[in-house]
């Protein structure tokens, strides 16, 4: 709004429902649409892998070490499976290993931001409300915290804790908890002061009850908008840690393992090995990424 | 000054041409529920260096009346039907950059909020001087000067600090008035004031009045002041308008509506004002609330919480003469409650 | 203020009548204080190495303030914004912690309650907000909005709320089927009785309406003016009625305190207050307000905005804007007299030789 006299006012919208609103608002963006799509498609593939999947890549029994290596579309020598994917060094369906992979990355992404958002909310909703020495040692540790990128944190938990998927689950929550407790804080202190807050106080009901009834419904909008990104990221720093080998263990890849695993032939021309796991990866972030970003747009009060 | 209300022969007389005339104004948002009808059917007209109360309840249509003839009126909203003519000029023809034009030279808006007007992040001599710029060429230093001549006119102390300043280093009061000075910046033909002072003390309200009022009086500015107080526009305006649901339902010199109100909407707002005579009395309150544009009532869109309804408030009632300058819209005008 | 006969006043309500003097005082407080320190924090200290000068700051947003309100009384508070109206009346619904001075409730120092005796006072006092949109927890239905409270503190059972709730809605004047909206619902004049609703269903004794008005179209403002009167008559309530509007004040107080950054600068019954007015405040106060009257007024323009808190003028806190001011109003601050009987003011241009008050 540079043009002074030419701005236009901003007018308070009639809403007919909340919901219903943003439901409207958010199928406005195609690209966002898509990436919604994408997400929830990683989802049902990862949780009905076991169905989906044309091979359990984990039952040896299954496996034929004769099928190693066959390029994408090739037919099994002996079961006549059909290799949509190709096949890796061991012979296991590149397909069906990415579903179970996602499988494992998805778990690893949603439990540990499931804990780290509800740490997070916690220390940040209280740090708000209660302001203060414990408000002021909260977000010391906090601000130690971020000033170390995540994906570090992780690493050096990892080194500590040894492998394993609820080692890396722990060590995610570790590293990103700090994120939700600043958003949760910042959102609370603005709540905080409005005045259905001081008038609940008026009505002297206890501070866990402000915090959980008042204070929580109404500063979850831009957490929900991180919890989103922080999925994309959760993805990312796991593959990372597992493509480096302190990640989760063999007898569970993830995507990230499974590109690790392809790596070496990567260069042989067994391109597939690797790069399928990768673009799956790549879809997954891509998605949540488009859909949080239109979300946390909507969701943003000064663009309503 | 005189109090004295010229009478609307030797107004027409004096005051030639209206800088404002507004015909059958028509404002309609098509909603999911239906079309609300937000100005429907408005005439107003307004003369060199008039004030011109527009008075009502919040809903009743007086920001989209001004919205409309500042060109600011976006989907969903539309103007359905009307004319607004300033100076002659039909501005509901105007294509969007024409508008833009007369937007901010020849009429200018202030707002309830003066964040609406004011920038936080630039300075505030960096906007002013662009507003100059916008309309007309001229130097840094000329469009500079024209900034200081503007807030030394709306009363601002030292002028020259205040034009380095960020909006958020001045009070809330003082941010009004630049965004006052702003508006003046072109010498308009017409200001609309949103209710410009609803949400700032009365020391600091009667004072940006005052000023408003006597810059009218020297440059020949016409102005509509938006309230939804009589009191505030009873010592103020030339005339008053006072609408309800989108139509005018009272208009006249602000003597003729305020001493003898013929509405019985207008004396409820009346009734609804506290101070001295009401003292220790209940206030005579208009029943119920604003009606909702999609569902007004049959005839008369005031006959739900009128005492005087009777069958004849079936039918709509006429914009209809009712004493020199003062034309009601109601079946029984000026009788008191029964 | 020029008589308007034709007004459509209700006929029949007499006055309401003030307080017999011999009526208990209910709230009482003196020299309650206030001060918001600022302190420059890690960031500012690391700043100040650079020569950023940041320092500790205070604002004395309260200071000194006494008023004692009688059971059943109005007492309206009339200042501008900024000069710690709200302030007050956090402190008094315990929402805030006084720096200093005293709050004493039926005559019992608030310093010297139990526990439970502090969480009764707590519950007498009840405030009602300005602004009828934030004022509303936005996601939660009417019916616990106004009930929550009511059933933590063991005023009705979770079973007996709807009812509860029910009945409040009507006592306000909303429908009861309404109770299983969301505030969104509502209008702003229907959200405000909601909030009168929630202050109600706690039976407190006093009400504090924080500019519980002034967000509100005149129309709607009536409603809820008449209401707060019903209310008083019905409930046996006493008010502290904050605004910076004189005409709200004047129609419904019994007595007015004109507050100036921080201080009581003047207070009297309503009606000797509007008819002499004293301190020069309060004159250009009544100057300003906006009456329906058509004569055209002239306005002595004042000069400049309220000070700043943070750094109040010397002498009189009211001598750079005062049309009387001397020498003296600039140096010594005038003590708050009694001008006459249960009439006071704070102005050296006050009878110098009626008796101090303090
Ligand atoms: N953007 C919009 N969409 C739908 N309806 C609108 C919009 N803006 C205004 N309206 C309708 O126009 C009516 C009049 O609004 P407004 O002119 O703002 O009232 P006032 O200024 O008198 O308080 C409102 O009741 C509302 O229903
Ligand atoms: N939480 C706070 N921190 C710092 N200053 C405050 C705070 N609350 C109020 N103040 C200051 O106290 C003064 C009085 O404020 P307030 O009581 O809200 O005034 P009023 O209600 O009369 O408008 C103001 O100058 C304000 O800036
Ligand atoms: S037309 Fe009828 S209903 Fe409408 S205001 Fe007049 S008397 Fe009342
Ligand atoms: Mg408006
Ligand atoms: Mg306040």
């Amino acid at each position: 709004m540079t043009d002074a006299t030419s701005s236009l006012p901003r007018r308070a919208a009639k809403k007919p429902s909340r919901l219903a609103m943003l439901t409207t608002r958010f199928a406005e963006n195609r690209l966002a649409v898509f990436g919604l799509f994408l997400v929830v498609l990683a989802i049902l593939a990862a949780l009905f892998a076991p169905w989906i999947a044309p091979q359990n890549p984990f039952d040896l029994a299954t496996l034929d070490i004769f099928d190693s290596m066959l390029p994408p579309g090739s037919t099994g020598s002996e079961n006549g499976l059909h290799y949509l994917l190709g096949t890796d060094a061991q012979g296991r369906d590149v397909f069906s290993s990415i579903l179970y992979g996602l499988r494992t990355s998805l778990i690893v992404a949603f439990s540990s931001v499931g804990f780290s958002m509800g740490i997070g909310l916690v220390a940040g909703l209280s740090a708000a409300y209660f302001g203060g020495a414990l408000d002021a040692i909260l977000m010391r540790i906090v601000d130690i915290q971020l000033s170390f990128p995540a994906i570090l944190v992780a690493l050096v938990l990892l080194a500590i804790l040894g492998q394993g998927v609820d080692k890396v689950i722990l060590a995610l929550i570790i590293a990103q908890w700090p994120y939700f407790a600043r958003t949760a804080r910042s959102a609370a202190l603005v709540e905080r002061n409005r005045e259905y807050i001081l008038a609940v106080r008026c009505l002297n009901l206890s501070a866990p009850r402000i915090i959980a009834r008042h204070l929580l419904p109404n500063c979850l909008p831009p957490l929900i908008v991180i919890a989103l990104i922080d999925l994309a990221s959760s993805i990312a720093i796991e593959a990372t840690l597992s493509f480096l080998g302190v990640g989760v263990p063999v007898t569970k890849p993830s995507l990230g393992m499974l590109i690790s695993n392809g790596f070496e032939f990567l260069m042989s021309g067994s391109y597939w090995i690797s790069l399928f796991p990768g673009f799956a990866l790549a879809l997954v972030i891509m998605g949540i990424n488009l859909a949080g970003d239109h979300l946390r747009d909507i969701l943003n009060p000064r663009n309503s | 000054m005189s109090t004295d209300m010229m009478s609307k022969e030797t107004r027409d007389a004096d005051l030639g041409a209206p800088v404002l005339k507004i015909e059958k104004l028509c404002t309609w948002f098509d909603t999911r529920e239906g079309t609300a009808r937000a100005v429907d059917g408005v005439d107003l007209e307004l003369y060199e260096g008039e004030i011109l109360g527009l008075v009502g309840e919040s809903g009743s249509g007086k920001s989209v009346t001004g919205y409309s003839v500042m060109g600011l009126i976006d989907p969903p909203g539309r103007i359905a039907g009307g004319r607004i003519l300033l100076d002659g000029r039909d501005l509901t023809r105007l294509s969007e950059e024409e508008h833009r034009r007369v937007r901010g030279k020849d009429i200018a808006m202030i707002f309830q909020d003066p964040s609406m007007t004011l920038n936080p992040t630039l300075r505030i001599e960096t906007q002013m001087i662009e507003a100059v710029r916008a309309h007309e060429a001229c130097s840094t230093a000329q469009a500079r000067r024209r900034a200081k001549d503007a807030l030394d006119m709306v009363g601002i102390p030292s002028p020259e600090e205040r034009l380095r300043a960020y909006p958020f280093e001045l009070s809330g009061g003082m941010r009004q008035r630049v965004a006052i000075a702003i508006a003046l910046l072109n010498k308009p033909r017409l200001i609309i004031a949103d209710e410009p002072t609803t949400a700032l003390d009365v020391s600091i309200q009667s004072q940006i009045i005052y000023e408003l009022q006597t810059l009218c009086r020297e440059t020949g500015t016409a102005m509509i002041w938006v309230t939804h107080d009589l009191a505030v526009v009873a010592g103020m305006a030339d005339r008053l308008a006072v609408m309800y649901a989108g139509r005018i339902v009272e208009v006249g010199t602000t003597k003729e509506v305020i001493e003898q109100p013929g509405h019985p909407y207008t004396r409820g707002l009346m009734g609804s004002v506290p101070m001295h005579e009401t003292r220790g009395r209940r206030l005579a309150r208009i029943p119920g609330a604003t009606p909702s544009l999609l569902h007004l009532p049959q005839g008369c869109s005031f006959r739900e919480r009128c005492a005087l309804a009777d069958k004849a408030c079936t039918r709509m009632p006429e914009l209809a003469q009712h004493h020199q300058a003062q034309s009601i819209r109601c079946w029984h005008p000026g009788e008191t409650d029964r | 203020m020029t008589q308007t006969p034709h007004l459509a006043l209700v006929p029949g309500t007499a006055p309401a009548a003030a307080p017999a003097p011999e009526t208990p005082v209910i709230l009482e407080i003196e020299g309650l204080t206030k001060s918001f320190i600022s302190t420059p924090g890690l960031g500012g200290h690391i700043a100040n190495l650079f020569g950023a000068g940041i320092k500790r700051q205070e604002v004395r947003a309260v200071s000194g303030v006494d008023l004692s309100v009688k059971t059943g009384e109005i007492v309206g508070i009339v200042g501008e914004s900024g000069c710690g109206k709200s302030t007050v009346a956090r402190m008094l619904a315990g929402i805030s912690n006084p720096t200093g001075g005293e709050i004493r409730y039926r005559g019992k120092a608030r310093s010297k309650m139990t526990r439970a005796e502090r969480e009764d006072f707590a519950l007498s006092i009840q405030m009602i907000f300005q602004d009828p949109y934030a004022s509303l927890n936005p996601r939660m239905r009417v019916r616990d909005i106004i009930g929550e409270a009511a059933v933590v503190h063991g005023y009705v059972t979770r079973a007996e709320m709807p009812a509860y709730v029910e009945d409040l809605m009507t006592r306000v004047g909303l429908a009861p089927d309404m109770a299983d909206r969301f505030p969104h619902q509502f209008s702003g004049g229907q959200r405000q009785r909601i909030g009168i609703a929630r202050a109600l269903a706690l039976k407190p004794d006093v009400l504090i309406c924080d500019e519980s008005v002034a967000a509100l179209d005149v129309s709607i403002q009536a409603q809820v003016l008449n209401l707060f009167m019903d209310l008083r008559d019905s409930l046996g309530l006493t008010y502290l009625f904050i605004s910076h509007n004189l005409g709200v004040v004047e129609h419904i107080s019994d007595r007015v305190v004109i507050m100036y950054l921080g201080r009581v600068v003047e207070s009297a019954p309503t009606e000797e207050l509007y008819a002499r007015p004293h301190h020069p405040y309060t004159r250009l106060l009544m100057d300003h307000l906006p009456t329906l009257s058509v004569e055209r007024r002239t306005h002595r323009p004042i000069a400049g905005d309220l000070p700043s808190p943070l750094d109040p003028p010397p002498g009189c806190p009211f001598n750079p804007r005062c049309p009387l001011a001397t020498d003296r109003c600039r140096s010594e601050r005038p003590a708050l007299r009694e001008v006459t009987p249960g009439h006071i003011s704070a102005c050296h241009f006050d009878d110098t030789s009626s008796a101090e008050i303090r």
